[in-house]
């Protein structure tokens, strides 16, 4: 009796090391998967702000040249005053898209203007822009990915049944809500 | 994700089999010289492990720069190559890797090749043929298929392969000239008789051993599956496979071969096969690519 009482606390205390242990990697699995989410997003804004401290000089450079398209520098303007103050990601990623849109309009009214496409400065901050614009893209499809790993990770079984205890939530997406995909309309 | 961190760990292991590998054939080597020249293999075990552990450590710690001087890659401003720079810092970001330096070959071919023994030290190099050529898309997945091989850890078994393979061959040379124009000078002497008889034999039975060891070198490093994978990996990256197709084909068109510029040991590390017009013995032996119709059927598929 006393031997079979030994071995099931034995058995007992096995099962129990090898709960916890699982549990430990679980934790520190989801731990790394949080810090590279984190550093995703981090990432988005690194580029986001670099966009953003473009387009004065931007800006600067077109609005000389283009007296009677104000309205696409005014929707630009607005866009990126809207991103400096989004806190949300949603509203983020709507300002994103916004300024996105008015870059390209600026673009494609830049090239009725020959001379400014001639001009070298104004071809560098296209140069930078545009290069800008694929880094958020590939950004925010690295943190979308990285959320997506994340999300799954702590939602299958077992992971779900630690992960819930331990206090890890689902991740949003950078996203733009459906309805706005469209790209912005410009009035001149 | 899964098969990310396989092929990571399959290539760490193998880079390790690699120096190993290198490490015993040189051993042997010396051991047989040492008998040979010196009337004692532990000394020739002794200097040939000291050698080829030392060059061993060099290649695998600077075989990314070697790479790139053998190949003529230079260094590259961003204000010089703007677009070069802004398509892999975006792509880095895209792997989630730090971003590689940029080089650039000038050459009028179309090629592009990675190195680097970690994605910490990587860099990336393509050709000035490359960047007029290609447009952005068609440039964003060349060097997203670089960026897989980074990430992969494919560029540390790829450079270290070039490296050794570049002094195994380099050795073979050497003793290939040495007993041919000794053998022929000496042998009039008909004194040494008996030794050269078995220097032949010794020196027969490496070349025996090296040459295919050479061939295995080469095929362990650049499996055909590894330049799937890559491609894979640019379209995963760039979401876009069109893009690497499309370059594929104007780079399998372009008549430029890059013969000065890559060798039999550094071939593999080329997007596409640095050989082009010559056909023959080497080619087929050292086939390293996979066809480039077949690539792009995949690419197409995805």
């Amino acid at each position: 009796m006393a031997l079979l009482e030994t071995v099931m606390w034995v058995v007992f205390g096995i099962i129990v090391i090898v709960v916890l242990l699982f549990a430990w990697s679980v934790y520190n699995g989801l731990i790394r998967k949080k810090n590279k989410v984190i550093n995703a997003l981090a990432q988005i804004d690194v580029q986001l702000k670099r966009r953003t401290d473009l387009i004065p000089n931007l800006i600067e450079s077109v609005k000389g040249y283009m007296k009677h398209e104000r309205g696409v520098l005014t929707e630009l303007t607005k866009a990126r005053t809207s991103i400096m103050k989004a806190k949300s990601l949603e509203k983020k990623a709507k300002a994103s898209n916004q300024i996105t849109g008015a870059l390209k309009s600026i673009f494609a009214v830049a090239e009725n203007y020959p001379k400014l496409r001639a001009n070298e400065n104004f071809l560098h901050l296209q140069e930078e822009l545009s290069g800008t614009e694929n880094k958020i893209a590939y950004s925010r499809q690295y943190y979308n990915d990285s959320v997506m790993g994340f999300n799954i990770s702590i939602q299958i079984w077992p992971n779900s049944f630690f992960a819930r205890r331990m206090g890890f939530k689902k991740k949003d997406m950078f996203e733009v809500p459906a309805g706005e995909k469209k790209p912005v309309k410009v009035k001149f | 994700m899964r098969e990310m961190f396989e092929e990571v760990r399959s290539n760490k292991i193998k880079s390790y089999l690699l120096i190993a590998f290198f490490v015993i054939m040189i051993t042997v080597l010396g051991a047989v010289l040492g008998i040979v020249f010196m009337g004692s293999f532990v000394l020739g075990i002794a200097i040939a492990l000291i050698i080829s552990v030392i060059y061993c450590a060099i290649a695998y710690n600077s075989g990314g720069s070697m790479v790139l001087k053998a190949t003529g890659s230079k260094p590259v401003k961003k204000k010089d190559y703007p677009h070069l720079y802004h398509t892999i810092e975006g792509l880095a970001i895209a792997a989630g890797i730090p971003k590689p330096k940029a080089y650039v070959i000038e050459d009028t071919a179309l090629n592009a090749f990675a190195t680097g023994k970690d994605p910490k030290h990587a860099s990336i190099s393509v050709t000035t043929g490359l960047l007029d050529k290609l447009n952005r898309q068609e440039l964003e997945g060349v060097v997203g298929h670089e960026m897989a091989h980074i990430r992969n850890y494919d560029t540390r078994i790829m450079v270290l392969a070039a490296v050794l393979v570049g002094v195994t061959i380099l050795i073979s040379d050497i003793i290939l000239r040495s007993f041919l124009w000794g053998g022929a000078g000496r042998s009039k002497g008909g004194k040494s008789g008996g030794s050269m008889i078995l220097v032949l034999i010794v020196v027969g039975i490496i070349f025996a051993v090296l040459a295919p060891l050479v061939a295995r070198f080469i095929k362990l490093a650049i499996s055909r599956r590894r330049e799937f994978a890559a491609d894979a990996g640019s379209a995963i990256l760039t979401r876009y496979p069109p893009g690497l197709a499309s370059a594929l084909k104007k780079i399998s068109k372009d008549p430029d071969p890059l013969v000065d510029k890559a060798n039999r040991a550094t071939a593999h590390l080329f997007i596409s096969t640095p050989f082009r017009k010559k056909k023959g013995f080497l080619v087929g032996l050292f086939s390293t690519h996979p066809p480039i119709g077949e690539r792009v059927r995949r690419l197409k598929e995805m």
